[in-house]
Parts: C-alpha cells; sequence; structure tokens
C-alpha cells in the first residue's frame, strides 16, 4: 500500500510531471494521487491546456513599420561591414 | 524566404553556414524568420513597445556583429533568444531604475499555492475564440505575471528553451528556474481558467 501524497506535496511535484522529469516510481505515486484527487487532476489537465495553448499561439506580425526600421538598421550595418573590409 | 508556413522547409543550419561565410541575404532569411518570435518576447519582457523595438534591432545587430564568434554548438534560434533576452533584462532594468528587478529572489510555493480556480474548461478554446481573442486573452494574462515569472514562463514554454537554456539566459540556478516555472503556469492556468471554464460550474464557485 502506498502512502498518498497530500496535495500540496503534490502541487511541488506538478512540473516534473508535466515535463515527465520523474523516476517510473514518482510517476506512478504522482499517478495515484490524480486517480484519487478530481481537483488535482482538474489542475494537471488545465495546467497542460494552459501550456499547450502557449505553445501553439503563433505570434503576431511584426508592425510593417517596425520591420521596416529593423531592415534599413541592418542594411546599414552591412553596408559598412563591407566598406569596413 | 516565406517558410514561417511550413510550405517551404526552412533550413537553419545551411542559412547560418552562409551567413557565416558573408551572405547577407541568408542572414536576412534568419531574421525573416525569427523577427515576430523576438519581438513578442521582446514586447513580453520589456512590457514597452518602444523598448521591444530597441531590443529586436539590437539583437539583430548584435548577431550579425558576432556571427563569427556562433559556434554552432546550439541552435541559432537559441542563440538569438539569448541575446535578445539579455537586451530585454537591461531595458527592463533600466526603466525600472531604482527598482532593480531581481528575478533572484526566493520564491516558495506558499499558502496561497494559487490553485483556487478548480473547473474545467469549456472544450477548446483554440475553437471557440479567434486567433485574434486567443492572442489577447494569453497576452494580458502573461502581463499579469511578475518579471521574474514572464521571463521564465516564457522561454520555458513559449520559446521551449530547456531548463538549462533558460537558467543560463537568465543567470538563474536551475532549482530557480524551477520554482519560477511552477508558480507561473499555475497563476496562469488561474487565470485562463477564469476565462475558460465551462459555465455551469459557476454553481459551485460560491462554496
Amino acid at each position: 500500500m502506498t502512502l498518498l501524497l497530500s496535495c500540496k506535496q503534490f502541487l511541488t511535484e506538478l512540473n516534473a510531471y508535466l515535463d515527465e522529469e520523474t523516476s517510473a516510481e514518482e510517476r506512478s505515486q504522482l499517478q495515484s494521487h490524480i486517480n484519487e484527487c478530481p481537483n488535482c487532476w482538474v489542475v494537471v489537465d488545465t495546467t497542460q491546456k494552459t501550456m499547450r495553448v502557449y505553445k501553439g499561439a503563433e505570434p503576431q506580425a511584426v508592425p510593417q513599420d517596425v520591420s521596416e526600421r529593423l531592415m534599413a538598421a541592418l542594411r546599414r550595418k552591412m553596408a559598412d561591414k563591407r566598406g569596413g573590409c | 524566404m516565406q517558410a514561417s508556413n511550413g510550405s517551404v522547409v526552412f533550413d537553419e543550419a545551411a542559412l547560418v553556414e552562409r551567413a557565416r561565410g558573408g551572405d547577407d541575404a541568408a542572414f536576412a532569411g534568419l531574421v525573416e524568420q525569427y523577427q515576430r518570435k523576438i519581438y513578442r518576447l521582446a514586447r513580453n519582457i520589456t512590457q514597452n513597445a518602444e523598448d521591444a523595438e530597441d531590443v529586436l534591432q539590437d539583437a539583430f545587430l548584435k548577431a550579425y556583429t558576432n556571427l563569427g564568434k556562433f559556434h554552432g554548438d546550439s541552435k541559432f534560434y537559441t542563440w538569438i533568444v539569448r541575446i535578445a533576452v539579455n537586451e530585454a533584462l537591461m531595458k527592463l532594468r533600466k526603466r525600472r531604475g531604482d527598482k532593480m528587478v531581481s528575478l533572484d529572489e526566493e520564491i516558495e510555493l506558499g499558502e496561497e499555492s494559487v490553485t483556487r480556480e478548480i473547473a474545467v474548461w469549456d472544450g477548446n478554446p483554440e475553437q471557440t475564440y479567434s486567433q485574434e481573442e486567443m492572442r489577447k486573452l494569453l497576452d494580458d494574462a502573461i502581463q499579469s505575471l511578475k518579471p521574474t515569472f514572464r521571463s521564465v514562463f516564457q522561454l520555458r514554454d513559449v520559446e521551449e528553451l530547456s531548463t538549462e537554456e533558460t537558467a543560463e539566459a537568465l543567470e538563474l540556478s536551475v532549482p530557480a528556474v524551477k520554482s519560477r516555472l511552477l508558480r507561473a503556469r499555475l497563476q496562469l492556468r488561474e487565470r485562463l481558467t477564469k476565462q475558460f471554464k465551462r459555465k455551469g460550474d459557476d454553481a459551485f464557485a460560491f462554496l
């Protein structure tokens, strides 16, 4: 009979669980906690979804004027370098 | 060099090799590929459009100047992210002036262990909200974090750097990255759950 973790102990190990950085033994202990504790199951599920929505978000286009100034600065730098050779 | 939509294979290593050989068009291709991500990172860390533009320019100009020092033992992307993070943190510190931004303060997963909002999400928010609405919600949530949590989350979970790479870029210890990441994830989860929870679950909110 494995001793069940408290929710606080579980939360401390949440990242290790999410990032799969646990040993098989630790993982099964964490897994048994989730199976028994609906609140922690919800926390795991919604944290995974939080990470997923951020990973999946496409960055917005750089505003055109900002991008143009970047490219202009870069062209100047490139010209300087060639001039200096 | 329209590779971001996946229709053209983007070969980072080949472009870096050409750029290192003096091919400026190849370097411009790298800028084209990564400017969106670097700009987002700069905005999220500095929280300021003007600073973000400076960071964007300075990071790519520095990378161009120092390309000879890039040895290809990490990805170019990881390298440019690190340069941009350094620039962004310098801006942040300058702007905060005396209120020195310390990324290294002690963090504990204390009593308010930020899991008050226990509710399942209502389906897939990506399908419910437009890309524009989603972006706004995610940006607002990330901006509510303290700089120290924001930077760690940005690098680990948005830019997908490893714990070690994040630690190196932010000059934090590995355990410090881990504890900040946990807090950041839980705080974001809390905020997004408020937004995305199944509405029927509100019935239990007063309990």
